[in-house]
C-alpha cells in the first residue's frame, strides 16, 4: 500500500522525468508541526528526479526551509517539532532510517556560511570524514580535497592557503567552502537553504554558476526567496504557501502559465 | 541667564573632576601594594626560596641576631600548592565543562534554571563557609586534615566559576556550526566534542586559568582543611602547606617576618601574571 | 549509544552541583543541630556570650561586627566605585584610558585576601596610629577601609556593565535639549541603570560579609560587640579563621553554626541582589 506510487492522489500535475533521470526522493503526506496546533507544512507530496535543480519558493514563513530541513531529519535538533509522512530517498524512508546515514547521504548548505572556525580550509573539506571517525590516508585525502575544492571552483584560489582558517575567506569563497565540505561525502542530494542570502550579487552570480554545473552529478534541492534565482537556475519549482505545496511544475511553466491564483500572484509580486 | 549657565556649567566640571579624582585614588592601593612587597621582599629572592623548605623559628631567630638573611625557602608551601591546585583541577574543570554544556545546551528547561541559580548559591559562598563543610565533609570522617581536604575546598570554589564560563563561552558559539556539523551525518558527542567545545575553547581556558588564580591565593579554606606542615608533602591524606598558608604562618611568627614579603610577593606575580595572560587570551579571542 | 551516555555524562555533572548544594547545607545544619538544641535558636544569635571555659556561646558580636565592618566598607567604597562606573562606563567610555583603569581594578581584584590584610597591617595600622583611633591600630575602621578597598572592583565591575548599556538615543535627546553632562547622568542615566547599580552594590556588600583573611588580620579579635569605629571586634569569619583549629564539642559546632548563619545570611544578600538584576534584565 505504501509502495504503490501510482495510488496517491495529488492535488498539482508533476513535472516527468526527462532522459536518464530516475525517481530519487518522494515526500508523501509531509507535515511538520512546531506543536499540535500549529503545522509549519502540511501534506506536500512531491517527486523529485535525480540531476535536476529545484526550487522551493514562497513568502517568508510558509514553510519551506521547513521542509527541507524535514529531508535531512535537521528538526530532530529540537525535541518539539514533529514530522509525519514518508519522505522516501532512493525508495527508502528517511525516518526509519539512522539520522545520521540520512545526513550523510543528503549534504545541506546553510544561509549563512558556516565553515568550522577551528579547522583548516583542508580539514574543513574533510570535517565530513573526520567528524564521521572515517579513516582515510594521506593520499585519498589529498585527492578527495583536491578534487572537491575543483568541483566547487575553489582550488585555484585556496590551493597555497590550505591550513589557513576558513574565516580567513571572503564570504563567497566560505560559502563554496562549505559546498565543498557537504560534496565531499559524495551525498546522493544536495539541499541549500537560501545559500545566497547573505552574498553580494558577484558572488551570487557564481554559486548560481556553480549549482547548474553540479547538476551533471547531483540532485539539487534549493529554498529561495528570489524568484529570479529559480528562474535562472531551476528546471522545477513548488511554490508554498501557508505551509502547503501550492503549486509544483516545471519552472519554465510555472512561471509562464501558472495553474493556481496564488501562484501568479506571488510571481507576479502581489505579495511575498 | 548666563549666571545660571556658568553655573551649571562649573557644577559640571566640578564633578568630572571629582570623578576623575576618585577614579584615579582608586587606582593607588595596587600600586602601594605591590611597592610594599618589593621594597621588603626583594631581598630574599634566591635559590634557595624554592628548593628548601621554611625554616624554623629558631634558625630564623639566629639568623635575624647575627643579621643574616633568613635561611630556606618555600618549597614545602610551593609543592603543596601545586599538588592541591592540579587536583582542584582535575576534580572541577571536567564537572565543570560538562555541566556548563549541559547548562548552553538546555537554555530554558526548569532544571536549568535551577543549576544556575545553584551555582550562583555556590559562588556567592563565602570561602572560609567552603572551609568548614570541608571539614565535616572530609577532615572529620578522615581524622585528619589532608591535602585532598584541601583541593576539595578549592574545586568547591572554582566549580561555578568554570561551570559559567563555559556556558557563556558555548553560547557565543553560533549555533548553524551545530547544524553544520548534524548535516555532515556527525553525532552529538562528536558535535559538542569535536565542533562547539573547540570553538569555545578560548573563553573556557580564560575562565578556567581565572579560577586557578581566584583560589591559588585562598587561605581561610585551607586553614581548615589542609592546615599545613613543616616539611614536602605528597601524601594527599596528610596534612600540607600551600603558600597562602605559609603567609599566615610567617605572620604569626615575628622570626619570619621577614620571609613574608618575599612569600606574598612570589604569590602576587603568580596571580597577577596569569591574570593578564588569562585576559589577554580572551581579548585575542574576541578578535577572531 | 555513545550519545546517550554522553548525555547522561552532561545530565550528571549537572545533577553533581544539586548534590553539592545539598551536601553543603546539609553538613552546615545537620553539625550546628546540637547548638540550637542546646542553647536555642534565638537564644544563640542574641546572646553576646563567647566562654570557652564554661561553653557558654552566644554568636551576637560577630553578627554586629561581620553587619557593621560590611556596611561600613559598602559605605566607604561606594564613592570610589561609582567614580570609577562614570569613568569608564560614560565619561571615557570605550578609551583607551578606560581600558587601563579597568584592567588595573581588575588586578585589584585579583589580590589575595592574606596579602591585603598584611598590607593593612603593616601600612593602613601606623596611619591608624598615627591618628590616634586607637592604641593598636586595629579595629573596626581599619578593617572597614580594607575591605571597601578589596570590594570596589566588584561592585565597579557591574555598575559600569549597567551604566554602559544606557541607550545612546536617550542621552542625545537630553543633551539635544541643552543639558550638561553632569545632568544627563542625573536625569537619564542613573534613573535609567539605576537599579542595575544597587544590585552591584548588594552583591559587593555579600563579598565583604565573607571576606576572612584581611579581616581576621586587622579587626583586633575581641569578643565583644563594637561600640564605635575605634572598637575591636571580630567577624563571623574571623572567628571561625581565629578558633577552629582549637576548638571541640560544642565550641566547634557553635563556630560551624556561624558558618551556617553567615552562609544563610550571604546567600539573602546574594538572593536579593540576583533578583533585582532579574528584574532590571526584563
Amino acid at each position: 500500500m505504501e509502495n504503490t506510487i501510482n495510488t496517491q492522489v495529488r492535488a498539482n500535475s508533476e513535472p516527468q522525468p526527462s532522459g536518464n533521470s530516475e525517481l530519487l526522493l518522494q515526500l508523501k503526506d509531509v507535515s511538520v508541526s512546531y506543536s499540535p496546533e500549529k503545522k509549519a507544512v502540511l501534506n506536500v507530496s512531491a517527486d523529485i528526479y535525480s540531476n535536476t535543480v529545484t526550487a522551493i519558493m514562497g513568502p517568508s514563513g510558509c514553510g519551506k526551509s521547513t521542509l527541507l530541513r524535514a529531508i535531512n531529519r535537521m528538526h530532530e535538533l529540537y525535541p518539539n517539532i514533529k514530522t509525519e509522512g514518508e519522505i522516501l530517498l532512493k525508495g527508502e524512508n528517511v525516518l526509519d532510517m539512522n539520522p545520521m546515514k540520512v545526513r550523510r547521504m543528503a549534504g545541506m548548505v546553510f544561509q549563512r556560511p558556516n565553515p568550522f572556525p577551528t579547522m583548516s580550509i583542508y580539514d574543513n573539506v574533510l570535517a565530513g570524514y573526520s567528524l564521521n571517525n572515517i579513516k582515510l590516508n594521506k593520499q585519498e585525502k589529498d585527492e578527495i580535497v583536491e578534487t572537491t575544492l575543483r568541483g566547487v571552483a575553489l582550488w585555484d584560489e585556496v590551493k597555497d592557503s590550505m591550513t589557513k582558517k576558513g574565516s580567513f575567506l571572503s564570504g563567497g569563497q566560505q560559502q563554496r567552502l562549505c559546498i565543498a565540505r557537504a560534496l565531499a561525502l559524495k551525498p546522493e542530494l544536495l539541499l541549500m537553504d537560501e545559500p545566497t542570502s547573505a552574498l553580494d550579487p558577484i558572488s551570487t552570480n557564481r554559486i548560481e554558476e556553480l549549482i547548474l554545473d553540479l547538476k551533471q552529478q547531483y540532485t539539487i534541492v534549493i529554498v529561495t526567496h528570489n524568484m529570479s534565482q529559480a528562474a535562472r537556475i531551476s528546471d522545477n519549482s513548488m511554490f508554498m504557501y501557508l505551509g502547503e505545496l501550492v503549486e509544483y511544475d516545471s519552472t519554465k511553466k510555472m512561471f509562464t502559465k501558472p495553474k493556481e491564483k496564488r501562484t501568479e500572484d506571488y510571481l507576479t509580486g502581489a505579495f511575498g | 541667564m548666563s549666571s545660571t549657565l556658568q553655573y551649571r556649567r562649573a557644577k559640571d566640571k566640578v564633578f568630572l573632576c571629582v570623578v576623575c579624582i576618585l577614579s584615579s585614588l582608586t587606582m593607588i592601593p595596587l600600586f602601594l601594594i605591590l611597592w610594599e612587597l618589593l621594597k621588603k621582599g626583594y631581598k630574599q629572592i634566591n635559590l634557595s626560596l624554592f628548593t628548601e623548605v621554611a625554616p624554623s623559628s629558631m634558625d630564623a631567630m639566629l639568623a635575624r641576631i647575627s643579621n643574616e638573611p633568613i635561611p630556606g625557602g618555600i618549597l614545602n608551601g610551593l609543592s603543596g600548592t601545586i599538588l592541591m591546585l592540579a587536583m582542584a583541577i582535575v576534580m572541577s574543570i571536567p564537572v565543570g565543562i560538562l555541566s556548563g554544556i549541559y547548562l548552553a545546551e538546555h537554555k530554558d528547561s526548569k532544571f536549568s534554571s535551577v543549576v544556575r541559580s545553584l551555582t550562583d548559591l555556590l559562588q556567592g559562598v563565602p570561602s572560609i563557609v567552603v572551609g568548614v563543610v570541608v571539614y565535616a565533609w572530609v577532615v572529620r570522617p578522615m581524622h585528619s586534615y589532608s591535602a585532598f581536604a584541601g583541593s576539595v575546598s578549592l574545586a568547591i570554589m572554582m566549580l561555578p566559576m568554570i561551570i559559567r564560563s563555559t556556558e557563556e563561552s558555548m553560547k557565543m558559539v553560533p549555533g548553524t556550526l551545530k547544524e553544520a556539523g548534524l548535516a555532515l551525518g556527525a553525532s552529538y558527542s562528536t558535535i559538542i566534542l569535536r565542533i562547539l567545545l573547540p570553538a569555545a575553547f578560548g573563553g573556557l581556558f580564560t575562565g578556567s586559568l581565572l579560577a586557578i588564580c581566584r583560589v591559588m591565593g585562598e587561605t581561610a579554606p585551607l586553614l581548615l582543611t589542609a592546615l599545613g606542615a613543616s616539611a614536602v608533602n605528597l601524601n594527599v591524606t596528610e596534612p600540607t602547606s600551600a603558600i597562602p598558608l605559609l603567609i599566615w604562618e610567617f605572620y604569626n611568627d615575628p622570626n619570619l617576618a621577614n620571609l613574608v614579603w618575599t612569600t606574598s610577593l612570589l604569590l602576587l606575580v603568580f596571580v597577577l601574571v596569569i591574570n593578564i595572560i588569562a585576559k589577554n587570551i580572551a581579548k585575542k579571542w574576541k578578535i577572531q | 549509544m555513545k550519545d546517550k551516555l554522553f548525555k547522561y555524562l552532561l545530565f550528571g555533572a549537572s545533577c553533581l552541583i544539586l548534590l553539592l548544594s545539598g551536601g553543603i547545607i546539609y553538613a552546615l545544619v545537620s553539625s550546628s543541630f546540637e547548638v540550637f538544641s542546646h542553647f536555642g535558636f534565638f537564644n544563640f544569635i542574641q546572646s553576646t556570650e563567647w566562654d570557652s571555659q564554661h561553653e557558654k556561646f552566644g554568636a551576637l558580636p560577630f553578627i554586629s561586627g561581620t553587619v557593621l565592618t560590611s556596611v561600613l566598607a559598602l559605605l566607604f567604597c561606594i564613592p570610589f566605585a561609582f567614580s570609577i562606573a562614570l569613568f569608564n562606563g560614560e565619561y571615557f567610555k570605550g578609551t583607551k584610558v578606560a581600558a587601563v583603569v579597568s584592567s588595573v581594578v581588575d588586578l585589584l581584584a585579583g589580590i589575595p585576601s592574606i596579602v591585603f590584610g598584611l598590607w593593612g597591617f603593616y601600612v593602613l595600622r601606623p596611619f591608624m596610629v598615627d591618628l590616634g583611633i586607637n592604641a593598636q591600630g586595629f579595629g573596626v575602621l581599619l578593617s572597614s577601609i580594607v575591605l571597601a578597598i578589596m570590594i570596589i572592583p566588584y561592585a565597579s565591575s557591574l555598575s559600569t556593565e549597567f551604566i554602559s548599556v544606557v541607550p545612546n538615543e536617550l542621552k542625545e535627546a537630553a543633551y539635544s535639549l541643552g543639558a550638561t553632562n553632569l545632568e544627563v547622568i542625573r536625569t537619564v542615566s542613573i534613573p535609567f541603570a539605576g537599579s542595575g547599580i544597587f544590585a552591584s552594590f548588594i552583591l559587593a556588600l555579600g563579598r565583604a560579609l565573607g571576606e576572612t583573611m584581611a579581616v581576621t588580620m586587622l579587626i583586633g579579635n575581641t569578643n565583644n560587640i563594637p561600640k564605635n569605629l575605634a572598637d575591636t571586634g571580630n567577624t563571623m569569619a574571623s572567628i571561625i579563621a581565629n578558633q577552629f583549629g582549637e576548638a571541640s564539642g560544642l565550641k566547634l559546632s557553635s563556630l560551624i553554626a556561624m558558618g551556617l548563619l553567615l552562609f544563610v545570611l550571604t546567600a539573602i544578600i546574594n538572593l536579593i541582589a540576583k533578583y533585582i538584576m532579574k528584574l532590571v534584565n526584563k
